[in-house]
C-alpha cells in the first residue's frame, strides 16, 4: 500500500502548494482593502488576485486534498490497495496539468473573471479548458475509488461498508451529480464560445448550469470534513463515535438533497420563475437537517472522549479534551465557526432576507465560515494527522501546529463576523474599494473594513504556520516507521447489517428523481423561450 | 436501528426548527403573497437603446398612472446616474444590461437584483421617507466595477 500512500501524498502536496499561493493572494487583498499604499496596489491586480484566491482555494486546494485524503482512507478502511493505480496517477496528472493551465491564464492576467466565471465576461480559453481537465481528473479518481469499493464488495457481499468509505462514496456521488452541470456549461457554452466557435452565450442558462454545480460543490467540500469528524476525530480525541448509523443517515441525506437546491443562489436572477425558486427553497431548508444531526453526534462523541479521559460533571469532560492536539483543536474550532455559518446559511435560504444580503460582504463572510473553516480548517487539522503517516516522518514544528488552529479561529471570527456586519449595511462584495465618490453611507463601512483586514492578516500568519509545518515535516521531519491510519470505533460496536442508508443504488435513484423535478422542467421552460445571447467581453 | 433518547429528542427539535422556518415562509407566501422575486422577460442586448421599453431611460409615469424607473446598466455606469422618484407611491424598477452581468442594489433597502444582458429585471418598491440612496453594482463586472454607482432621490411630488 506504499503506492497508495505516495499517490495520496502527491495530491496533498499540490493542495498545499495551491493553498500557499492562494493565501499570499488573500494577504495582498487584505492589505489592499485596508487602503495601504502599496506599490502593487491596483484594481487590475486586485481582481486578478481575487480570482486566483477563489480558484486555487475553493477549486484546487479542496479538490486535491479530498482526492488524496480519500485515496488514503479508502485503501486503509477496506484494507486493500487502490484499484487501477495507473488510472489514479492519470487522474492526478490530468488535474495537475489543468491546474497549471488555469493558473497560467489567471496569473498572466488573461482570466480575471473570479472563480464563478459568469459569462458574458470572457476569459482565455485555457482557463476553461484547464478547469475542465481538473474535473475530468476527478471523474477518473472517483472511478478508481468506486472500483476499489466494488472489489471489496465482491469479497464481502453482506458487510456494511466502513463508515469512512460510506462518506467518501457519498462525496463522490454528490460530486458526479454536481459536475454534470459544470461540464455542460464548459463543453456546450464556455469552451466553444471562448474559442470563437460560437459567438453568443446565454448568461442565465450559464448561471443555472453553474449553480446546479455550485451548491452540491459545497457538500463536496463538506462531506470529507464530516468523514474526518465522524471517523477520525473521536479516535484522536481518545473516545468513540457516538452513533455509526446516524452518520450513515447523514451521508445518505446529502446524496439525496445536495443538488435540487441551486436556485437559492439565483433568487435575485431574472428569467427564472418564482415557483421553481420556491421549490428549491423548501429543499434548501431540508438540507439543514443532516448538519443538525451531525452537530449532536460529534459533540456527543467528544463528550464520550472527555469522559473516557477521566472528565466528570456536566462540563468537566470539556477540559479533559486534548486541546493541544492540532487535529482535535482544528475540528472543534471549525465546528464552532460552522455553527455560526450555518445560521447565516438559513438566512440566505430565506428569500426575503436574502434580498438584503445578496452579493454583499455578508456572502463572503458566510462562505469563509463554511468552506473556509468547516472544510479548510478541518483539512489543515487532517493534514497534521495524515501527512506524517503518508511520508513516514514525525510532525515537525509541532508548536506552530498547536497554535495555528486558534490563530485561524481568531482571524476568521474577526474577518467573517465583520463582513456579515458590513454586508447588512449594504457593502457589496468583490470590490477593489468601496468609497463610491465619498458617499455618506459608504463611509460607515471603512472602519469595519479595516478590522476585517486585520482578521485577514491573522489568517495569513496562521496559513504561514501551516505551510511551515508541512514543509518542515516533509523535508526535515525525523524518519519513523509509517504510522497507521486508525478509525474511531462506534460506541455500540461496528454495525453488522446493511441499513437502508447503505443502499446506494436506491439513494441515487431518489436523487435523480428530485434533480429531474427540480431542474428538468425549469430547463425545458427556459430553452423554450425566446432568448437573445450576449457576445463576449474582456472587461479586466 | 437504535437511536439514543437525547439524540432522538434533538432530531425532533431540529425537524421542528426546519418546519418553523418553512412555516414562516409559507405564511408570508400565503398571507402577503411574498414569493421569491422573479421576472421573466427577454430583450436583445444589442438593441436596448432602440427598444421602446428602455427609451427614454429614467423615471417615467405611465398612462395608467404607475411610476416606472428604467435603468440601463453598462460597463461601468448606470443610465441615468440619478433617479428621482416620488415618496409614497410604488415604483417599478426595470433594468437591463448591454454587456456583462451587473447588479443593482439600492443600499439600505430590499431593492436588489441581478442584471443580465438579454433579460429584463423588474421589482417594485415604495419609498416611504424622502431621502437620498446609494445604488451600487454588486456583481463583479470588470476593472472599474467599484466605481459603478448611481444616486436615487426620493422626494415629495413636485419637488
Amino acid at each position: 500500500m506504499t503506492s497508495t500512500r505516495r499517490l495520496a501524498a502527491a495530491h496533498i502536496g499540490v493542495a498545499v502548494g495551491a493553498f500557499g499561493v492562494a493565501s499570499a493572494m488573500a494577504f495582498m487583498q487584505a492589505l489592499s482593502r485596508a487602503s495601504l499604499d502599496l506599490p502593487f496596489r491596483s484594481a487590475q491586480i486586485y481582481y486578478l488576485s481575487v480570482t486566483a484566491h477563489g480558484v486555487l482555494m475553493a477549486l484546487v486546494f479542496t479538490t486535491f486534498f479530498i482526492m488524496g485524503l480519500s485515496n488514503a482512507l479508502t485503501s486503509r478502511a477496506l484494507e486493500r490497495p487502490m484499484a487501477a493505480p495507473r488510472l489514479g496517477w492519470a487522474a492526478f496528472w490530468l488535474a495537475t496539468i489543468g491546474t497549471v493551465g488555469t493558473a497560467w491564464a489567471i496569473l498572466w492576467g488573461k482570466a480575471s473573471v473570479l472563480y464563478t466565471f459568469y459569462p458574458p465576461m470572457q476569459a482565455h480559453a485555457i482557463f476553461y479548458i484547464g478547469l475542465t481537465l481538473v474535473v475530468v481528473g476527478t471523474w477518473i479518481w472517483g472511478g478508481t475509488v468506486i472500483a476499489t469499493y466494488r472489489g471489496w464488495r465482491a469479497d464481502h457481499p453482506d458487510r456494511p461498508v466502513p463508515l469512512a468509505v460510506h462518506g467518501i462514496l457519498a462525496t463522490i456521488i454528490v460530486w458526479l451529480f454536481a459536475t454534470i452541470g459544470v461540464a455542460a456549461e464548459m463543453l456546450l457554452q464556455l469552451i466553444p464560445w471562448s474559442l470563437g466557435w460560437s459567438d453568443k452565450i446565454d448568461p442565465i442558462l450559464a448561471r443555472m448550469l453553474f449553480w446546479y454545480f455550485g451548491h452540491p460543490l459545497v457538500y463536496f467540500w463538506l462531506l470529507p470534513a464530516y468523514v474526518i469528524w465522524y471517523t477520525v476525530l473521536p479516535r484522536v480525541a481518545g473516545g468513540k463515535l457516538f452513533s455509526d448509523p446516524l452518520g450513515r443517515m447523514v451521508f445518505a441525506l446529502f446524496i439525496v438533497l445536495s443538488t435540487p437546491v441551486g436556485f437559492h443562489h439565483q433568487f435575485m436572477d431574472p428569467g427564472i420563475s418564482s415557483g421553481w425558486k420556491m421549490l428549491h427553497t423548501i429543499n434548501t431548508f431540508g438540507i439543514l437537517f443532516p448538519s443538525f444531526v451531525t452537530a449532536f453526534t460529534i459533540v456527543a462523541s467528544l463528550e464520550v472522549a472527555g469522559r473516557m479521559r477521566g472528565g466528570t460533571g456536566l462540563f468537566g469532560w470539556l477540559r479533559r479534551l486534548p486541546w493541544d492536539d492540532p487535529l482535535v483543536a482544528s475540528v472543534i474550532l471549525a465546528m464552532i465557526l460552522f455553527a455560526i455559518g450555518g445560521w447565516g446559511g438559513a438566512v440566505n435560504a430565506a428569500f426575503s432576507m436574502n434580498a438584503v444580503v445578496h452579493n454583499t460582504a455578508w456572502i463572503h463572510g458566510h462562505f469563509h465560515l463554511t468552506v473556509g473553516s468547516a472544510a479548510a480548517l478541518t483539512f489543515m487539522g487532517a493534514a497534521y494527522w495524515i501527512v506524517p503517516k503518508l511520508v513516514g516522518r514525525q510532525l515537525e514544528l509541532d508548536l506552530l501546529a498547536k497554535v495555528q488552529p486558534y490563530l485561524w479561529f481568531l482571524g476568521m471570527l474577526l474577518f467573517a463576523v465583520i463582513n456579515h456586519i458590513t454586508g447588512l449595511q449594504g457593502m457589496p462584495r468583490r470590490v477593489f474599494e468601496a468609497s463610491y465618490g465619498g458617499s455618506a453611507v459608504a463611509q460607515q463601512w471603512e472602519g469595519f473594513t479595516l478590522l476585517s483586514a486585520i482578521g485577514g492578516v491573522l489568517l495569513f500568519v496562521s496559513a504561514v504556520f501551516f505551510l511551515l509545518v508541512m514543509l518542515g515535516t516533509v523535508l526535515a521531519g525525523k524518519r519513523t516507521a509509517q504510522g497507521e491510519i486508525e478509525f474511531a470505533e462506534p460506541l455500540e460496536g461496528a454495525p453488522t447489517t446493511r441499513l437502508v442508508f447503505d443502499r446506494f443504488k436506491m439513494l441515487i435513484i431518489v436523487a435523480v428523481i428530485l434533480v429531474v423535478i427540480a431542474y428538468a422542467f425549469p430547463l425545458i421552460q427556459h430553452l423554450g423561450m425566446e432568448r437573445f445571447g450576449a457576445g463576449g467581453f474582456r472587461t479586466f | 436501528m437504535h437511536v439514543n433518547y437525547y439524540e432522538r429528542l434533538w432530531m425532533w427539535g431540529a425537524a421542528a426548527i426546519i418546519v418553523a422556518f418553512l412555516g414562516l415562509t409559507g405564511i408570508a407566501t400565503i398571507s402577503q403573497g411574498r414569493m421569491p422575486p422573479s421576472h421573466v422577460e427577454t430583450i436583445d442586448p444589442q438593441s436596448v437603446f432602440a427598444d421602446s421599453r428602455f427609451t427614454p431611460q429614467g423615471v417615467v409615469e405611465n398612462p395608467d398612472g404607475s411610476v416606472e424607473a428604467r435603468v440601463i446598466a453598462m460597463m461601468f455606469t448606470f443610465l441615468p446616474r440619478e433617479l428621482r422618484v416620488p415618496v409614497g407611491r410604488p415604483v417599478t424598477f426595470r433594468i437591463t444590461s448591454t454587456d456583462v452581468m451587473h447588479g443593482f442594489q439600492i443600499v439600505g433597502t430590499n431593492g436588489n437584483t441581478m442584471v443580465a444582458p438579454g433579460y429584463v429585471s423588474q421589482f417594485t418598491m415604495t419609498f416611504d421617507e424622502p431621502g437620498e440612496y446609494l445604488i451600487v453594482c454588486n456583481e463583479y463586472c470588470g476593472l472599474n466595477h467599484h466605481n459603478m454607482f448611481a444616486t436615487l432621490i426620493a422626494g415629495e411630488e413636485g419637488q
